[in-house]
């Protein structure tokens, strides 16, 4: 691993992208025994508005909090991708919500798309998980943290009844990942 | 056995160390990006049989935290700087009265509402002379998740040892992001309780110093040991007084138990990073001190001898190191997210010795390690 790597989960508030943050952040730091820092910028809004979550994994104690160049970044909505999709490293990965955010923006990374939020409701028949779809496929996309640590991660986080709900939506994401990178 | 471990935000890891340190009592009014604070404190009190009370302003929740710790508990209130602004009256009350109590400040912008979400550290001057009148301050101010939960507990050992309000400061990015903290164990770190007195209940005064540097034992209220507390200037036995050599003895004193050297060396804490052969010294604290140790490795990178000191206790300054660091460094730059104010404090110790300059940002986003890399090759 690079002594940095930088991840930004984007979209609007209330889609659980600060919470697939923290769950990243509790695989590479609980679970690997890397050095982990979450942060989070979010407006006045309880829900809506884009927000967005940092994750910020290296060998080495994290010094600045925030994201300098991105590594990977997901953006859920066209709001979150026309505000937050920029800074990502030449090479990096911009993953993006083919439904809601159609237009990625101009640059030097590679881009791919995920119909996150119909593969929530049709597969899994429930949008509340998009943001466990979406973990599993950044996962997948990065190798930030192995796929089991960050499905342990996942489980620690959500109450017994919806265990399988969740591993279902974490599978999902992960495997439709490996097939746009395959 | 291994430690318990967690990813915990900021604002947890200080209700959690206001709970090790042996707090009993929250009185506060939530404002963010504070409330994560009140939110633990209100469950974790109840566990350890304290009380949590939200009151109907920060006026009174200051109040409640004074009146609490006069019972004789370790009281906690958390705010922002707006909610600072507003407990400053009865900031003032704890001094001269003397009593212990920890008020969290954490930071955004400002002056009033300001960006509530957004971080700021345009508080530190507050935190200083926020309060009327001659008064002693203790402020730290932690960088870290796992430091915010040590120096909770050390805020509360110190209001504690000098019987006075210590303010922790940090700003909206510390206190809201997640790392990974390690528990103490009980025992692990040092908790202080104040001093109660020895001599027999009819014979307490409460203000009995025996030097003037002297922090009288606190008897709690309740207890057989019966006084009398007030705002006024009073003498020994808590009782006003307008007697000349009485009021300044007091006046002095209660700025002397803080800022003799005896209690300096106990209460400042500072961190120093590669400043020993350092031409350059860049002074930051709070998460300013995160993107400042990220700028000294790459201005070390590139053979430009730059270090870190940061001051953890920003009140008292730290006034004898950073005079022998302007002899040594051609330069000192104070990175701050506020419009320049810890900059005067440096100023104020180093004078001409070295050249000196700021980079501030008050935009709601965070200081960069690229700002701050430019400021030292453009200073020097």
């Amino acid at each position: 691993m690079s002594e940095r790597y930088e991840l930004r989960f984007s979209g609007a508030g209330g889609q659980g992208l600060i919470t697939a943050g923290i769950i990243l952040a509790e695989a590479a730091s609980i679970i690997e025994g890397k050095n982990a820092v979450q942060s989070q910028s979010y407006g006045p809004e309880a829900r809506g508005g884009a927000s967005k979550s940092e994750v910020i994994i290296g060998d080495k104690p994290i010094d600045y909090p925030k994201a300098t160049i991105v590594d990977a970044c997901l953006a859920m909505t066209q709001e979150a991708a026309d505000k937050y999709a920029n800074g990502i490293k030449s090479g990096g990965i911009l993953l993006l919500d083919s439904d809601f955010a159609p237009k990625a923006p101009e640059g030097d990374f590679k881009v791919y798309y995920l119909p996150i939020m119909r593969l929530a409701k049709t597969e899994i028949g429930r949008e509340i998980v998009a943001n466990v779809i979406a973990l599993g496929a950044m996962i997948a996309m990065t190798g930030v943290v192995s796929r089991e640590s960050g499905e342990k991660a996942v489980l620690a986080k959500v109450p017994e009844a919806f265990v399988d709900l969740n591993k279902k939506a974490y599978a999902l994401g992960y495997e439709k990942a490996q097939e746009l990178l395959a | 056995m291994a430690k318990k471990v967690a990813l915990l935000q900021g604002n947890t890891a200080c209700a959690l160390g206001a709970v090790y340190a042996g707090c009993t009592f929250f009185g506060g009014y939530p404002i963010t990006p504070s409330t994560e604070v009140a939110e633990v404190m209100s469950e974790e009190l109840p566990k350890v049989g304290g009380k949590f009370i939200q009151m109907e302003d920060e006026i009174a929740a200051m109040a409640s935290v004074i009146g609490a710790s006069l019972t004789g508990a370790k009281a906690l209130t958390a705010t922002s700087g707006p909610g600072v602004s507003l407990k400053q009256e009865l900031i003032g009350y704890a001094c001269i009265a003397e009593t212990p109590c920890v008020i969290i400040n954490v930071m955004r912008g400002g002056p009033s509402t300001g960006m509530p979400t957004g971080p700021g550290q345009s508080d530190v001057m507050q935190a200083r002379w926020g309060t009327h009148g001659d008064h002693a301050a203790i402020a730290v101010c932690p960088e870290s998740c796992q430091e915010i939960f040590t120096e909770t507990v050390r805020a509360f050992n110190l209001a504690e040892k000098y019987r006075m309000p210590v303010q922790v400061l940090f700003d909206e990015i510390v206190g809201h992001m997640r790392e990974r903290i390690e528990f103490p164990e009980p025992g692990e770190l040092e908790v202080i309780d104040r001093a109660a007195p020895t001599c027999a209940p009819e014979d307490y005064k409460p203000y009995d110093a025996k030097s003037d540097t002297d922090v009288p034992p606190l008897a709690a209220f309740g207890s057989e040991y019966r006084f009398h507390v007030t705002g006024l200037n009073k003498a020994a036995d808590g009782f006003p007084t307008t007697k000349a050599e009485l009021v300044d003895f007091e006046e002095r004193r209660q700025i002397a138990k803080v800022e003799c050297e005896a209690a300096r060396a106990d209460i400042e804490s500072n961190e120093e990073y590669k400043c020993d052969d350092a031409d350059v010294i860049i002074l930051a604290y709070g998460s300013s001190a995160r993107s400042a140790r990220y700028a000294v490795n790459e201005l070390r990178e590139e053979g430009i001898k730059a270090g870190l000191f940061r001051p953890i206790t920003l009140w008292p300054f730290p006034e004898k190191r950073v005079a022998e660091l302007g002899k040594q460094a051609k330069a000192i730059v104070v990175p701050e997210m506020n419009l320049g104010q810890m900059i005067f404090e440096v100023e104020r110790i180093v004078k001409s010795d070295c050249k000196l300059a700021g980079v501030n940002r008050v935009d709601g986003d965070p200081l960069t390690p690229g700002q701050i890399i430019d400021q030292v090759k453009e200073v020097l």
